[in-house]
């Protein structure tokens, strides 16, 4: 049985489908991660299961229970708002004591608490100060330590990183992270940023327009996605709208293309490929013109058009075994890409399998 | 502009220090120079206008409670919902700034006489009439203050709270009087200035032994022109000055009014 489990859950603003039938199952200690762009329901998402916004039809079981009608005050949820939201006129003991003066605890147990948790965000020292003497990063963690302290069923974060400075997100992240697991918290978190994600979450959702794309682990999202968006979205594929004819893809403008795995049918279609899984020279599969060249470091970035409405983006490493080489302007190219790492899809957005290979079946039999 | 701001201040302090001046003048009719200096009058204050200062602050106290109780879930209601109609009503709950005391004290006067006639509710004269009256002066003010000090209000702090357990009433006391606590202050301090130093409104709706401090003043020169007058006013500017002081000790008052 599921922890927490989202059943349809749908919201509607007049005709607008802010959520659309969102349903999940969460087993307790996961870290799921809400990811899209903005306005694609996953605030909403959050907020539903928090208690602050009332769901139009679909129900939230926790433990079993159904919480969809209590209000947020009785759901023992700990929220982290982008915010913060921390209370301006209290001090920081006094931000984490609130859950725990709303539930009656002793005074002593209380301050224990507090204690705990203001050491757990290493915040000890800064008890007595107000939110606004305190940084950005530390009101964040007061807020962490605020949410924490009522010891919550789920613990829900909203952007937690967005107010921060760029160069402190990533060892928030890990902070965040390694707590979450240390104390098997169940959580959920809204972000748009997919570095984030992928770099936080067990598993994630990831939403459009209100509905759910595709739920998976990070590999599941890179190397399956289920849709052209999910692809798009996350590692920015070069998406390639065309034709397809059997194992030939025409572009829209015109250029050839001959896959690498092997396809049924013919119609109209969208190849998705990742810049990093292109190598350029090698096989053709295709063929095309570099429009520019950057070297980034690590990695060497080629722009390609294939015709004259196409483009594609290949990178490859620097340096080591399996170097890009750099490629000037104008210069005439080969493509070439595994067939695992092609994600072909059909008109409505559904990925199309590839047979298997005929030399495998072969062997197998 | 120097000039202009020792003009202006010149243009305040002035009646100021001449009050201040009059009220020690040891004279039974004003008159310049005076012949010596006393504090005598400041003594008789309590004899002459006792009566009128208590029922003053009577009224300006049950005026300000009464303002603020109905003022401040005006200005939380009004600041948290945008439902149909909230501007006409935040206007409505305005509208009583925009016409003149005499004619509000004429009207209430008129409509009390009337409802008199019909019920035998006596109410004209009485001390009850007089702070449904105030009411009317203070609220606007209450309300308008209560309203801009959840302007910069974060909801999220209230969703914040009940993330915590905070049940509705408890978000409201314990997360929105707190935010709302320098609005109130002021909103509390506004009405009680507004209310004690009314004059036109009283003026229709004072009775015999029941007359407000400014009426009686008012009275007193009629008949008087000794310096009891000066001393009252003085008195009654250390009262005034010192809650502005307090309220400016309690809240930074250019915070309030922006």
């Amino acid at each position: 049985m599921s922890y927490l489990r989202l059943d349809g859950l749908t919201k509607r603003y007049g005709d607008t489908l802010a959520a659309d039938s969102v349903s999940l199952d969460i087993t307790q200690g996961e870290m799921i991660v809400l990811l899209g762009p903005s306005g694609c329901g996953k605030t909403t998402t959050l907020r539903m299961i928090a208690g602050f916004v009332d769901a139009t039809a679909g129900d939230i079981l926790l433990e079993g229970r159904a919480i969809g009608a209590l209000p947020a005050h009785r759901r023992e949820m700990g929220m982290v708002f982008q915010n913060y939201a921390l209370f301006p006129h209290l001090s920081v003991a006094r931000n984490v004591a609130f859950g725990l003066e709303m539930r009656g605890m002793k005074r002593a147990q209380r301050e224990a608490r507090v204690a705990e948790m203001l050491q757990l965000v290493k915040l000890d020292r800064f008890a007595e100060r107000l939110p606004r003497q305190l940084s950005g990063g530390q009101q964040q963690r007061v807020a962490i330590a605020r949410a924490l302290a009522i010891h919550p069923k789920v613990l829900l974060l909203d952007e937690p990183l967005s107010n921060l400075d760029a160069e402190l997100r990533q060892g928030v992240a890990r902070e965040i992270r390694l707590l979450q697991q240390e104390r098997s918290l169940t959580t959920i978190m809204v972000t748009h940023d997919q570095q984030e994600a992928m770099a936080m979450a067990d598993r994630l959702v990831v939403m459009r327009d209100g509905k759910v794309q595709q739920v998976g682990a990070q590999e599941d999202l890179y190397e399956r996605p289920a849709t052209p968006f999910v692809a798009r979205f996350i590692g920015n594929s070069n998406l390639i709208a065309g034709q397809r004819d059997g194992n030939r893809f025409r572009t829209e403008g015109g250029a050839s293309i001959e896959l690498a795995g092997r396809y049924a049918g013919a119609g109209k279609a969208t190849l998705a490929l990742r810049p990093e899984r292109i190598t350029v020279g090698g096989d053709s599969l295709c063929s095309g013109t570099v429009l520019m060249s950057s070297y980034m470091g690590a990695t060497v970035e080629h722009v390609i058009d294939l015709d004259s409405q196409t483009q594609v983006i290949a990178r490859g490493p620097s340096s080591g075994p399996g170097a890009t080489p750099r490629l000037t302007a104008g210069e005439t190219v080969a493509l070439s890409w595994p067939a695992v790492s092609e994600c072909l899809f059909d008109e409505q957005d559904q990925p199309i399998p590839s047979m298997p290979q005929t030399q495998r079946i072969t062997s197998d039999a | 502009m120097a000039v202009l701001v020792l003009l202006g201040c010149a243009a305040i302090l002035l009646p100021l220090i001449l009050t201040l001046y009059l009220s020690v003048f040891d004279e039974q009719m004003i008159v310049f120079p005076p012949r010596g200096y006393t504090f005598a009058w400041y003594g008789q204050i309590a004899a002459k206008f006792g009566g009128a200062i208590w029922t003053s602050l009577r009224i300006a106290i049950a005026a300000v409670a009464l303002s603020l109780a109905v003022g401040i879930p005006a200005g939380i209601g009004l600041s948290r919902h945008h439902f149909r109609g909230r501007d006409a009503l935040a206007t409505f709950l305005l509208s009583p700034l925009t016409i003149p005391g005499i004619a509000v004290g004429l009207a209430i006067y008129v409509l009390a006489i009337l409802i008199e006639e019909r019920t035998g509710v006596e109410l004209a004269g009485s001390i009850r009439l007089l702070i449904l009256a105030h009411l009317l002066l203070t609220m606007p003010w209450v309300v308008r203050l209560c309203l801009a000090s959840l302007t910069n209000h974060e909801r999220t702090t209230e969703e914040a709270a009940a993330s915590l357990g905070a049940n509705p009433m408890m978000v409201i006391w314990r997360v929105t009087l707190p935010a709302m606590r320098p609005g109130i202050v002021a909103a509390g301090l506004f009405a009680f200035i507004i209310s004690f130093e009314n004059l036109e409104i009283n003026l229709f709706l004072v009775a015999p032994g029941m007359t407000t401090l400014p009426v009686s003043v008012l009275n007193y020169l009629s008949y008087h022109t000794d310096p009891l007058v000066a001393a009252v006013a003085v008195a009654q500017m250390v009262v005034v000055g010192a809650a502005l002081l307090a309220m400016d000790r309690l809240v930074k008052i250019g915070q309030v009014l922006q």
